[in-house]
């Protein structure tokens, strides 16, 4: 019977120039796997690999020579675990994120928590090629929002509260934007919002909560960082509410499935059909 | 700096995350309330250093830019 290659890369099973071994793909999220099933990996790379497994660049694991004649043995052996396959081919991928506010002093929005909702609404979605989705805590980018295909990255609006306020000047010193201007003798404190990059620093920073503000997303799109380099592109203010947030990217994907070519990487795609007709929509649905 | 002083340390010849240790080791000399001056690196030692402080609970009070690429700050071992 012929080998159908095809529906085993979609699975997340890779040829190797090996004939008939697999480079076998696991479904992570968010950069986190249970000891336990980091347990059963170890099993399975000994038991049908080779007894070591390779670490992706966006936070997956491969376990390498896996035999087609044990493919679905395997398979089975995942799935009791509770572990699954990843995904391959022209669909969404591995949704990558760093730790985020609840490990973190720098994180402002929970990306683990949104990882996984965004590999429950999105993962392996069939679009036109390679989709890749990434969530990172803050502007320091340790997960490299712009690099994606849709990129997140935390963010926070801040606003400043005179009644707590002791104008040390702490604020103007640790914005990497000087958008703050702390006038200590006439106790005035300046925001130049056009300045701000929402990264959130002065709130972190201030002993006297003078600065407090609201955490939000911000949302990099048409990404790429592979045979083309292109950075993603902020094309919306920063967004308040998950709500609008899924919105958001229900509509990246369902413009993607419209107007991509087959093989036809999303940033790609915008620059052939214009930027200017998603701008609109997305405007118009994240209101 | 106009404010009493009661220890003071200089950071600007070290990078993270000895700056912050040096900063740990001299508040550790001192007693809850008192105060310590640092003087920092512009860069990344001003944008960490203070936030690190507040999260182990102490102030920043006053901050000033030297104008020569340093900050002078003053820290309130334990806030209150």
């Amino acid at each position: 019977m012929a080998v159908n290659y095809k529906e085993l890369k979609q699975g997340g099973f890779m040829r190797q120039i090996q004939k008939d071994n697999f480079s076998m793909r696991l479904r992570i999220v968010g950069g986190q796997i249970e000891a336990k099933h980091l347990k059963k990996v170890y099993e399975i790379a000994e038991k049908y690999g080779q007894g070591y497994v390779h670490m992706t660049s966006r936070q997956g694991i491969e376990i390498p020579f896996i035999k087609l004649e044990d493919v679905e043995a395997v398979k089975n052996e995942l799935t009791s675990s509770g572990l699954q396959p990843g995904a391959c081919g022209p669909r969404v991928r591995t949704i990558t994120a760093c730790q985020g506010r609840k490990i973190c002093p720098s994180g402002l929005i929970d990306t683990t928590e949104l990882a996984q909702e965004f590999d429950r609404r999105y993962f392996a979605r069939e679009l036109p090629h390679k989709f890749k989705l990434g969530i990172t805590g803050c502007s320091n980018n340790c997960l490299k929002a712009e690099e994606n295909d849709l990129g997140v990255k935390g963010g926070m609006k801040p606003e400043w509260i005179e009644e707590s306020c002791t104008f040390c000047g702490l604020c103007e010193a640790v914005c990497p934007k000087g958008a703050i201007q702390v006038q200590k003798k006439d106790k005035q404190v300046l925001l130049d919002e056009s300045k701000c990059n929402s990264c959130g620093k002065c709130v972190k920073s201030c002993s006297f909560d003078a600065w407090g503000g609201k955490s939000g997303y911000i949302v990099y799109f048409g990404g790429l960082f592979g045979n083309q380099i292109a950075t993603g592109r902020q094309l919306l203010p920063i967004i308040y509410t998950e709500e609008i947030l899924y919105r958001v990217v229900d509509t990246t994907l369902e413009f993607f499935q419209r107007y991509g070519k087959k093989s036809e990487r999303f940033g790609l795609t915008m620059e052939r059909v214009g930027w200017d007709s998603l701008e609109k929509e997305l405007k118009e649905i994240s209101r | 700096m106009s404010a009493r002083v009661d220890d003071y340390v200089d950071i600007t010849d070290v990078v993270c995350p000895i700056t912050f240790v040096k900063v740990k080791v001299a508040l550790e000399e001192l007693e809850e309330g008192q105060i310590l001056e640092v003087k920092m690196n512009e860069g990344e030692p001003i944008q960490n250093v203070p936030r690190s402080l507040k999260d182990e609970g102490h102030q920043v009070t006053q901050v000033v830019n030297n104008e020569d690429g340093t900050f002078t700050i003053l820290v309130k071992k334990d806030g209150i």
